[in-house]
C-alpha cells in the first residue's frame, strides 16, 4: 500500500551546504496494516510523515501510495492525493476554532471535492462518541473530545492511509489509551492502513509491528535533529 | 462546504474586527449614496428648469449667466434694466401699437410694428420686473400671460396650476391693479392665503417698504421650480409703486420725435405712462425656434440689450460649476471607500499571523494553495459587499428621511428607490475590485504559508 524507496530529504543551510534528515532505502506498509514508528526527538519522524502526506517534497526517492507515485506529482497533485487518500491526525489536534465539530469533519471532505456527506460525518462523530457534541465549537470540547473530532475528520474521506503524529502527546494518561483504541478500531473497521508516531513504549508495545526510525534511516539522529522541524 | 461558507465562518470567527471593518466600508458607501442622491437632486432640479418654456431672455447688456440666474432662478443681485420701449419691439404683429394705445405715453412712431414682430408671429414676449422682496423672497412684476403661456417640467408640457384661487388680472374692479399670486413655498413660509394682503420692500429683503398693498388672489401648486419661491404681482401695480418710475435718456429717439398717445381705457385708473417704465428682462419665445438664434444675434448688435439663451446658460452653469463640485464630492467619497478598503486589508492582514496555523491545517487537509488564496479573497469581498449593502440601504434610508426637507426646498420628491442612479450599478464591480485589491496581499500571504513550519509551530 505504501512503498518508500531511496527516500532522501535534506534542507538547505545558510552556507549553501545541505543538512540531511532522511535517507531511507526501503520502507513499506501493507493495506490495513497498523505500524508504529518510534525514535528520538528530532530524528525526522514528522518530516517523514510530511513527505508521505505530500506536504513536503522529498529531495529524491520514490513514495508510492497504492501504486501512485507521489513524488512524480506537482504540489497541487499531491494536495489532491492527500485530500482523497490520506488522513492526518496531529499532535495538537488542529481543529479550526471557528467551525463546529460537525463542520470540522465536513471541512476534511470539502477539499477532496466530494461535497459534504452529512450522514458520513454524523456517523463518524457518533462512532467516536460525540453524537451529542455535533454543533459544539472546539473551545467547548475537552482535549480528549477535540482529538476524537480530529480522528473523525481524518477518516472522513475514507482514506487508504492514516498518519498519526503523536496523537496522545497532549492528552492526559487516563484518556490516552481510549484515543489509541479509538484510532485503531476505526482504522480496522474502515480497513485503513496506519502509521503512528509515538514516544510511548507502552503504546508501541500494543502494535504487532514497531519500527525504529534509527533502523530504517541512514542519517544519524543527532545530525537529523537540526533539520527535522524545518 | 463551499469556499464562501468557509470564508463566512472566518469572518464570524473575527466577529468584532469584521463588523468594525464592515461598518467603515458601510460609512464610505453611505457617503457615496448621499453624494449621488444630492447630485441626482441637483440634476433633477436643473432638468426641470432647463426647459423654461421660452428660448431667450432679453435684458440689459452684461453677463448672460447673471441675466439667467436673475430671471430663471431669482438669484444674484438685481441687474440693470431696459426701457419699456425695448419690450414693445419684441411684441408680435400689431402688438406694439396695441400696447401703446392701451397704456398711453410719449413714444416715437406709435403706429408701427415692433422691430422683431416678424420673428415673433405665433410666439410671445413676457416682461419681468425684479427688485422687490416679500420677506426673503423675490417679487416678480409680470403680466398674467406668465402663467397662461409659460409651461414648465422636463418636457415643458406642464401648465401652472393654482392650488387655491386664480391668476391675477391686469385690472379688476375688486383690487384694481394690485393683485398677486404666490408660489407654494412663499405662501407656506409667509403664512399667506387667498384674500390676504402684503406690502413689498424695495431693493433687498431689508429694504424700505412700499406703502402699496397687494391682495393675494391665487397660490400656485408646487412645481419644483424656482417659481415656488417667488411672489408674482401685476406689472401695472408694480409700476404704480413709489420709486418704480424712471426716465431714460433715449438717444436714438429724441423727445422732439415722440408724440403723446392717450390711453384707450379711460374708465380705468391711470397707468404709469410708457416712457417712465422699465423692465428687468423679457422672456421671449419666437414664432419658430429657428428664429431664436437670428434674434439673439440681432439683439446682440443693439446698444443696450442682450439676449441670453437660458438652456445654454443653464448647461454652462451645470458643466462649469455644478459638475466639478459634484465630481469633487464623488472623488472624496471614493477616497473614503479606498480608505475603508485599506481597513479591510489591515484587518485581514493583521489576522494572518494568528490564522497561519489554520491555513496550514486546511492545506494539510488537502486544500490547494489557490483554494486558500480564494478563501481569503472571498472574505475580503464579503466584508466589502456586506458593508456596501449596509451602506447602500442606510444611504437611501437617510435620503428618504431627508425627503420632506428636500421636497420643501426643491419640490423634488426623494423616495427610497426613485433616486437610484445608474452610477450605483458601478458600486458592485467597484467594491469587488476594491476588495480584491485589499484582499490580495493577505491572500498571497495565505498562498505562501509554509505548511510544515506552521503545523509544527
Amino acid at each position: 500500500m505504501l512503498e518508500i524507496t531511496d527516500l532522501v530529504k535534506d534542507f538547505p543551510l545558510p552556507d549553501r551546504s545541505r543538512l540531511p534528515v532522511l535517507d531511507i532505502p526501503q520502507f513499506s506498509i501493507s493495506a490495513a496494516e497498523q505500524v508504529v514508528l518510534i525514535g528520538e526527538s528530532g530524528g525526522g519522524k514528522t518530516t517523514l510523515l510530511h513527505c508521505i502526506a505530500g506536504i513536503t517534497a522529498p529531495t529524491s526517492g520514490r513514495i508510492g501510495i497504492n501504486g501512485l507515485q507521489l513524488t512524480k506529482l506537482s504540489e497541487a497533485g499531491r494536495d489532491r492525493v492527500r485530500a482523497a487518500r490520506i488522513g492526518y491526525v496531529f499532535q495538537t489536534f488542529n481543529l479550526l476554532p471557528g467551525f463546529s465539530a460537525l463542520e470540522n469533519v465536513w471541512l476534511g471532505m470539502s477539499f477532496a471535492g466530494k461535497g459534504h456527506d452529512r450522514n458520513r460525518a454524523v456517523d463518524l462523530l457518533q462512532r467516536v462518541g460525540l453524537s451529542n457534541r455535533l454543533h459544539h465549537k472546539p473551545h467547548a470540547l475537552s482535549v480528549g473530545q477535540q482529538q476524537r473530532v480530529a480522528v473523525a475528520r481524518a477518516l472522513a474521506n475514507r482514506p487508504t492511509l492514516l498518519l498519526a503524529d503523536e496523537p496522545t502527546a497532549n492528552i492526559d494518561p487516563a484518556n490516552q489509551q481510549k484515543i489509541i483504541d479509538l484510532i485503531r478500531d476505526c482504522c480496522r473497521e474502515e480497513e485503513v492502513a496506519m502509521l503512528m508516531v509515538t514516544h510511548s513504549m507502552q503504546i508501541a508495545e500494543q502494535f504487532d509491528r514497531v519500527e525504529r526510525l534509527e533502523e530504517i534511516n541512514r542519517v544519524h539522529p543527532d545530525e537529523a535533529a537540526q533539520g527535522d522541524q524545518e | 462546504m463551499n469556499l464562501f461558507y468557509i470564508a463566512w465562518r472566518n469572518i464570524q470567527q473575527r466577529g468584532l474586527a469584521s463588523v468594525l471593518t464592515m461598518l467603515s466600508m458601510a460609512l464610505g458607501v453611505t457617503l457615496v449614496i448621499l453624494v449621488l442622491s444630492i447630485s441626482w437632486i441637483i440634476t433633477e432640479s436643473f432638468a426641470r428648469n432647463s426647459n423654461v418654456g421660452y428660448n431667450l431672455i432679453v435684458g440689459a447688456k452684461g453677463g448672460p449667466l447673471q441675466l439667467t440666474l436673475n430671471t430663471v432662478f431669482y438669484l444674484s443681485k438685481p441687474i440693470e434694466v431696459l426701457p419699456y420701449e425695448d419690450y414693445l419691439e419684441l411684441l408680435p404683429g400689431s402688438g406694439r401699437a396695441e400696447e401703446i394705445a392701451r397704456i398711453g405715453g410719449r413714444i416715437a412712431e406709435p403706429e408701427r410694428e415692433g422691430k422683431y414682430s416678424l420673428y415673433m408671429s405665433g410666439g410671445f414676449a413676457i416682461p419681468v420686473c425684479l427688485g422687490d422682496y416679500l420677506g426673503p423672497f423675490r417679487v416678480v412684476g409680470t403680466k398674467p400671460e406668465f402663467f397662461e403661456q409659460l409651461k414648465y417640467g422636463e418636457k415643458g408640457d406642464l401648465d401652472y396650476e393654482f392650488k387655491t384661487g386664480r391668476n391675477f388680472l391686469d385690472y379688476s374692479d375688486e383690487n384694481g391693479y394690485f393683485e398677486a399670486v404666490l408660489g407654494a413655498h412663499v405662501a407656506r413660509e409667509m403664512d399667506k392665503q387667498v384674500g390676504d394682503t402684503f406690502k413689498t420692500t424695495h431693493g433687498d429683503p431689508e429694504g424700505e417698504g412700499h406703502g402699496q398693498e397687494f391682495t393675494v388672489v391665487g397660490v400656485l401648486a408646487p412645481t419644483g421650480t424656482p417659481n415656488d419661491r417667488a411672489a408674482f404681482i401685476n406689472l401695472e401695480g408694480f409700476y404704480l409703486m413709489e420709486g418704480h418710475s424712471r426716465v431714460f435718456e433715449d438717444l436714438a429717439n429724441p423727445d422732439e420725435d415722440k408724440s403723446e398717445v392717450a390711453p384707450r381705457d379711460i374708465d380705468q385708473p391711470p397707468r404709469l405712462s410708457l416712457e417712465k417704465r422699465d423692465v428687468t428682462a423679457v422672456l421671449v419665445k419666437p414664432g419658430r425656434g429657428l428664429f431664436a438664434m437670428q434674434m439673439q444675434q440681432s439683439i446682440k448688435k443693439s446698444l443696450r440689450a442682450q439676449a441670453a439663451s437660458p438652456i445654454e446658460e443653464i448647461g454652462t452653469l451645470f458643466n462649469n460649476f455644478v459638475n466639478p463640485v459634484k465630481y469633487t464630492l464623488l472623488g472624496l467619497t471614493i477616497v473614503v471607500c479606498v480608505v475603508s478598503a485599506i481597513c479591510i486589508l489591515v484587518s485581514i492582514y493583521n489576522s494572518m499571523n494568528e490564522r497561519r496555523r489554520d491555513i496550514a491545517v486546511m492545506r494539510a487537509l488537502g486544500a490547494r494553495r489557490d483554494v486558500v488564496l480564494l478563501i481569503v479573497l472571498f472574505e475580503s469581498m464579503m466584508i466589502a459587499l456586506g458593508g456596501g449593502l449596509i451602506g447602500w440601504v442606510f444611504g437611501h434610508a437617510l435620503a428618504k428621511l431627508c425627503s420632506p426637507l428636500v421636497e420643501e426646498r426643491t419640490g423634488i420628491q426623494l423616495g427610497f428607490l426613485n433616486s437610484i442612479t445608474s452610477v450605483e450599478l458601478l458600486l458592485v464591480p467597484g467594491l469587488i475590485l476594491l476588495a480584491t485589491l485589499a484582499g490580495i496581499i493577505p491572500a498571497v500571504v495565505a498562498y505562501r504559508t509554509n505548511v510544515s513550519q506552521h503545523l509544527s509551530s
